[in-house]
């Protein structure tokens, strides 16, 4: 427990050294088809007016790490926050090429995103050791205990990585913010719709009050 | 074939490295078998079991569905807070259990705070196909 505090500790005062000499790492983690990549292009068409990547309804869409560097945010208040933008793939716990079948894929082509989508998984969990920050995007019409959610939160909480919760499809009619809200009582939930921009200054906001 | 259910107690991983355990409950889940450990693995060895189960999907072993159970620590006083903080020093990771099971048999496992529901996929159906 002793070793642990310290180990905390000293993982703060590395990464504070750390931030002041280069840009910090945010990273957009969660499960498949949460909206991490609407996000991603949501924040980048604010602040860079480009997009970052392909978004798609077949799930592992996004099966590389993408990062978008150097992007300077500013609040109301006048605040400035300048971050690299590492979006993730989804982390999963099974993948079926027989799904993507399902969605529309040939055999070939389904087997083949399957593989792809397995080593996208390996990588995100890779990179969570190089995060500075994490926004964990979760799709807030599911059922947000799921395993694969409470371990990748649980995982960043033992790494001492600051995180925020963003209940993602607000816009949805089956949303249930309040559910992702129960489910991580420690943590600042956030409701936006990353797809229409529902909220997104609150998730501005939310960025700065964590690491600002 | 019915569903199997193989209890792992904790003592069977207790002195075993990181990936010797998470090795031990996959192997148990690619035998088809739904794996009931007592306890929890550590924070890292979930997501190494994680990324071990990606590295093992093909076309047979579609990956796994996992929950873990942890006891309630809502809403305690301080002298409860005080005792289950004791027996959490004591115990460790032996408290909770944790399910993991094949995806091809389990479909998904929905965790409410109060119940744990199973669902499994139909194996006939899926036989005829």
């Amino acid at each position: 427990m002793v070793v642990n505090l310290i180990k905390k500790f000293i993982n703060k005062v590395l990464r504070n050294i750390f931030k002041k000499k280069k840009q910090i790492k945010l990273g957009l983690y969660g499960p498949p088809n949460g909206g991490k990549t609407t996000l991603a292009n949501k924040i980048c068409q604010d602040w860079l007016g480009e997009d970052m990547g392909s978004v798609s309804n077949v799930a592992h869409e996004t099966r590389e790490i993408q990062i978008k560097e150097q992007i300077n945010i500013k609040s109301k208040d006048g605040k400035e926050l300048s971050f690299n933008l590492v979006d993730t793939p989804g982390i999963a716990t099974k993948i079926d090429y027989e799904d993507f079948i399902k969605a529309g894929l040939k055999e070939k082509e389904a087997k083949s995103r399957a593989k792809e989508a397995t080593k996208g998984v390996i990588d995100a969990i890779k990179w969570l050791d190089d995060m500075d920050t994490v926004v964990i995007v979760l799709d807030a019409t599911k059922d947000p205990y799921s395993q694969v959610n409470i371990t990748i939160i649980g995982n960043l909480q033992a790494r001492d990585i600051p995180v925020l919760i963003i209940a993602n499809k607000i816009d949805l009619k089956k949303a249930k913010i309040k559910k992702v809200q129960a489910a991580f009582p420690q943590y600042n939930v956030i409701g936006i719709s990353a797809k229409y921009g529902n909220n997104i200054d609150k998730f501005y906001e939310g960025l700065f009050a964590l690491v600002g | 074939m019915g569903l199997v259910l193989q209890f792992v107690p904790y003592s069977e991983i207790e002195e075993l490295g990181p990936a010797r355990r998470v090795n031990k409950l996959l192997d148990i889940a690619k035998q088809n078998k739904i794996v009931l450990l007592e306890g929890r693995l550590k924070k890292e060895e979930e997501t190494d079991l994680i990324e071990i189960t990606m590295e093992e999907v093909d076309n047979k072993f579609k990956g796994i569905e996992l929950a873990v159970i942890n006891p309630q620590k809502k809403g305690q006083g301080f002298f409860k807070g005080m005792k289950s903080g004791m027996i959490s020093m004591l115990l460790g990771d032996r408290q909770g259990f944790t399910i993991v099971g094949p995806a091809t048999i389990i479909k998904q496992i929905k965790k409410d705070p109060n119940k744990i529901e199973l669902f499994t996929k139909d194996i006939r159906k899926k036989k005829k196909t």
